[in-house]
């Protein structure tokens, strides 16, 4: 297996962008990194942590964003270079403390956040664009457009931060954070960290005490003295380029995804004559002359952005104020709705964009071709709903919790939360869970769902989080819960792990993010010392674990909470072999003639069983089936068997 | 390094979560950067990864990094893991001239079994999939994985055959580099599965 730190400078390598992130953190030296895991930002500290012994850092999955970067900035305080890594969600979670730091300043080493954004949600709950925030706040903010500069920028914003003084942010998007691409390696240096929060009182040292915040006017003027200088800086930064000719038709200002997807429009119209591109790279505070020179090139100017029009709005508000002898630009992008300030952006987005804009004709197959994809039938190619993975303690435990509220009969429901089991909303789960939004939010609406029967409200609401969750946002609502006497049952679907971003370790697990032994802060007796009534029960036994969700449902009044325990399938697999062998008898499935209306295949719906239709009976597809034993639970005929493998 | 006939090669790797796609992605990529090419991989991931539909697309070129997303029409090549998937791919991303490598073996979507409405016919899916393609290799993977012992390679079966259509350039070294990088305790397995694929490929 190779490693990010691998020793061969010059080389060629192929890394995603978040381990190109990494390494360049490992060339700018950095002796600390925190980070709470999202997509797409994860492998920053994954890859980091796997090297961490060896190159004597210090890496650590924190209980949430927030803490990783306080605890980030202390190292800072203290010398030494610290990475902090999140996505768009942990920006929003760190947003208070940001809006200090910028006027406190960091300490005598650099401090860079590195905020992963996910356009198109592939696997978030929103696609908020990140890139405002250093307008907003006043930090300095860089974006790379390939995966060589998402390397290359770090030691770089290092460089910046402790110059200036001040935190840096760079921003990537799912599409180089989590794309892979050449990289050629440089050295890592030797660095000797040696930590000490030293304590001057004399205002013109490089770090004077207190670290404060205070007199915040003074300190807001300061933080945008500096960001003018800053705006020097990248005035001549080589990661803003122009690329094309000298008089263009059109000029494509871009960044991030946007630059290698021009590229490959300009390209694939050749148009490379005709289309002048301005990269950007250094974004915030903007490059005023560089920008400036550019318009000039052009009448007609194109943003070619992800998400949110942020160059867009910046560089028409800037040119809006531009000296008389200036001439005006046309301006085309949202704001003319030749692209989508959502979703996510593509090549086929930019192409047409440009050819709406200049007229050059593109069919990117023939006639002939469209008509054979048009005849394609639709049930041929019928979507894939998502589920859980075969042998998923989740799927037993929205069965417990499925059947314990159809039970109360008092309609019942689910409040969910940020995990493999927000999947819940849809069939995996059985439609259970009907509010989904950020990381606590389900423990948050139930305390208030909870205090709503003085209004005549009777339904049971039951709060579903993951482990991960519970420690990272999930404490304080059970606190709230018990203390005001709100009536709702909190689930704890206890994995065992960090397990929708790739198993990452909590506080609750046995190993730290450097494989060290950790201090497992135990779930129950947290909840316990809260004062909540604490059940524990293993999902996979259907009966008991539906018996007890019941009965936590039913009673009257309190927060309470029911640990659903077991390990995450894809963990399970890495370590042991299969425990059952799984069969069905064909004697015994009756088919569509059953009673059941198919049970197993319509409604518990593994994707490791299949309905023949030719036999009328359901099948195990022994490629898919992990063979955990559940389904035959709910067989009613009992048709399917499991076999315990010695 | 070899100039390439076409610059870039777009290849979509197409299957469900769970099958190894990104893992097929990786080894081809891999073992090309080692051989000097540029390689930019674009993959779906995430909740995708959970009997979702899936896909990759890898882009080579011997002249520069390309972005990680192939537009709408512009594969030369389509790895199929599974014929469902690799349809909807053609669908977006084929052409007249685009050659398919598919496993026909189906994998049931949970919708597929309890809509009612079935997996498709495989004779009549497969007849689709060749009908959009140049030119078809029809490569019993998953079948001939189960035979070697262990149904995930069928992935280097499948590699295995795409590099005998001849379409992308790889050196037996180059590959077998990768396999004992990346997969050191079962380097026979694969290397078997890998030769298997070639001599099913050849045969078409």
């Amino acid at each position: 297996m190779q490693y990010i730190d691998i020793d061969a400078p010059g080389s060629n390598q192929l890394f995603i962008g978040n381990e190109a992130m990494a390494r360049g953190a490992l060339e700018a030296g950095i002796g600390w990194a925190s980070a709470y895991p999202g997509t797409p930002s994860s492998e920053i500290l994954g890859s980091l942590a796997e090297v961490a012994k060896k190159r004597g850092i210090y890496v650590e999955w924190s209980v949430n964003e927030k803490v990783a970067i306080e605890a980030g900035a202390a190292a800072s305080y203290a010398g030494i270079r610290s990475l902090v890594a999140m996505k768009m969600n942990g920006l929003n979670v760190v947003i208070d403390f940001l809006s200090t730091i910028v006027l406190s300043g960091i300490g005598k080493k650099g401090l860079v956040l590195m905020v992963g954004d996910d356009p198109a949600a592939h696997s978030s709950s929103n696609e908020t664009d990140s890139r405002p925030v250093s307008k907003w706040l006043d930090i300095p903010l860089v974006e790379p457009g390939d995966f060589q500069e998402a390397k290359d920028m770090i030691p770089y914003l290092y460089d910046i931060s402790e110059e200036f003084g001040t935190i840096c942010i760079l921003r990537s998007v799912t599409r180089v954070a989590h794309a892979r691409g050449n990289i050629r390696l440089g050295e890592i240096p030797k660095v000797v960290h040696k930590a000490r929060f030293e304590q001057y009182f004399d205002p013109a040292a490089p770090m004077p005490t207190p670290i404060m915040c205070v007199p915040s006017s003074f300190r807001h003027m300061f933080q945008h003295m500096r960001l003018d200088k800053i705006r020097e800086k990248f005035e001549t930064s080589t990661y803003n380029k122009y690329v094309g000719p000298e008089k263009p038709d059109l000029l494509i200002v871009t960044s991030g995804s946007g630059w290698l997807y021009s590229q490959d429009a300009v390209n694939a119209l050749k148009a490379e004559n005709r289309i002048g591109i301005l990269k950007l790279g250094t974004l915030w505070p903007l490059p005023e002359k560089l920008v400036k020179s550019c318009l000039s090139k052009a009448d007609k100017v194109l943003f070619i952005e992800e998400t949110d029009p942020f160059l867009e709005g910046v560089i028409m508000e800037f040119a809006a104020g531009f000296s008389p002898e200036s001439k005006r630009n046309l301006f085309y992008g949202n704001h003319t709705r030749h692209l989508n300030s959502f979703g996510e952006l593509t090549p086929d987005a930019v192409i047409k964009a440009i050819t709406g804009v200049l007229d050059i004709p593109y069919a990117p197959r023939d006639a002939d071709y469209m008509k054979k994809v048009e005849a394609v039938p639709q049930q041929y190619v019928m979507d894939r709903l998502l589920t859980f993975c075969p042998g998923c303690p989740h799927r037993a435990s929205f069965w417990a919790i499925k059947n314990a509220l159809a039970m109360d009969g008092r309609h019942g429901f689910v409040t969910g939360d940020i995990g493999c089991y927000s999947m819940a909303l849809g069939p995996a789960g059985f439609f259970q869970t009907r509010t989904h939004q950020c990381m606590g939010a389900g423990a948050g609406l139930a305390n208030g769902f909870g205090q709503l029967h003085r209004f005549g409200f009777d339904q049971p609401v039951v709060s579903v989080v993951g482990d991960s969750t519970f420690y990272h946002s999930i404490i304080p609502g059970l606190v709230n819960g018990v203390h005001n006497h709100s009536d709702f049952t909190l689930v704890i679907l206890d994995n065992g792990a960090t397990a929708m971003t790739g198993f990452q370790p909590h506080p609750g697990t046995e190993l730290t993010a450097m494989g060290e032994p950790a201090a497992q802060i135990s779930m129950e007796n947290i909840c316990r010392a809260i004062g909540a009534r604490v059940e524990v029960c293993d999902p996979f036994d259907l009966k008991s674990t539906t018996r007890t969700m019941l009965s936590m449902i039913e009673q009257k009044e309190g927060a309470r909470v029911a640990i659903m325990r077991r390990t995450c399938e894809l963990v399970r697999q890495k370590k042991e072999e299969k425990p059952y062998k799984m069969k069905i008898d064909p004697e015994k499935c009756l088919g569509e003639d059953c009673g059941c209306n198919r049970l197993c295949t319509r409604v518990f719906r593994c994707p490791g069983l299949i309905w023949d239709p030719v036999a009328g009976k359901t099948k195990i597809d022994e490629v898919i089936c992990n063979e955990c034993g559940v389904c035959a639970d709910i067989c009613p005929e009992g048709a399917i068997t499991r076999e315990a493998v010695a | 390094m070899n100039k390439l006939a076409k610059d870039p090669i777009n290849v979509v790797v197409a299957g469900v979560g769970g099958q190894g796609n990104v893992m097929v992605t990786l080894v081809l990529g891999n073992t090309l950067v080692h051989d000097g090419y540029f390689v930019t991989i674009g993959e779906t991931y995430g909740a995708s990864q959970r009997g979702g539909s899936v896909m990759s697309h890898l882009k080579i070129s011997a002249e520069k990094q390309y972005s990680p997303l192939i537009p709408e029409g512009q594969a030369d090549i389509v790895l199929g893991m599974e014929p469902v998937e690799t349809l909807r791919v053609l669908k977006s991303y084929g052409n007249q001239n685009v050659v398919t490598v598919v496993n026909p073996r189906p994998i049931h979507a949970v919708d597929f079994t309890g809509s009612g409405a079935g997996y498709p016919d495989m004779r009549e899916l497969l007849a689709q999939i060749t009908g959009m393609s140049a030119k078809t290799y029809i490569v019993e993977a998953t079948g001939e994985a189960q035979k070697l012992g262990n149904s995930m390679l069928a992935n280097m079966i499948l590699i295995g055959a795409l590099i005998q259509t001849g379409l992308v350039t790889i050196s037996r070294e180059a590959i077998e580099k990768t396999i004992v990088d990346m997969f050191p305790k079962a380097v026979k397995e694969n290397i078997a599965a890998l030769s298997k694929g070639r001599e099913l490929a050849a045969k078409q």
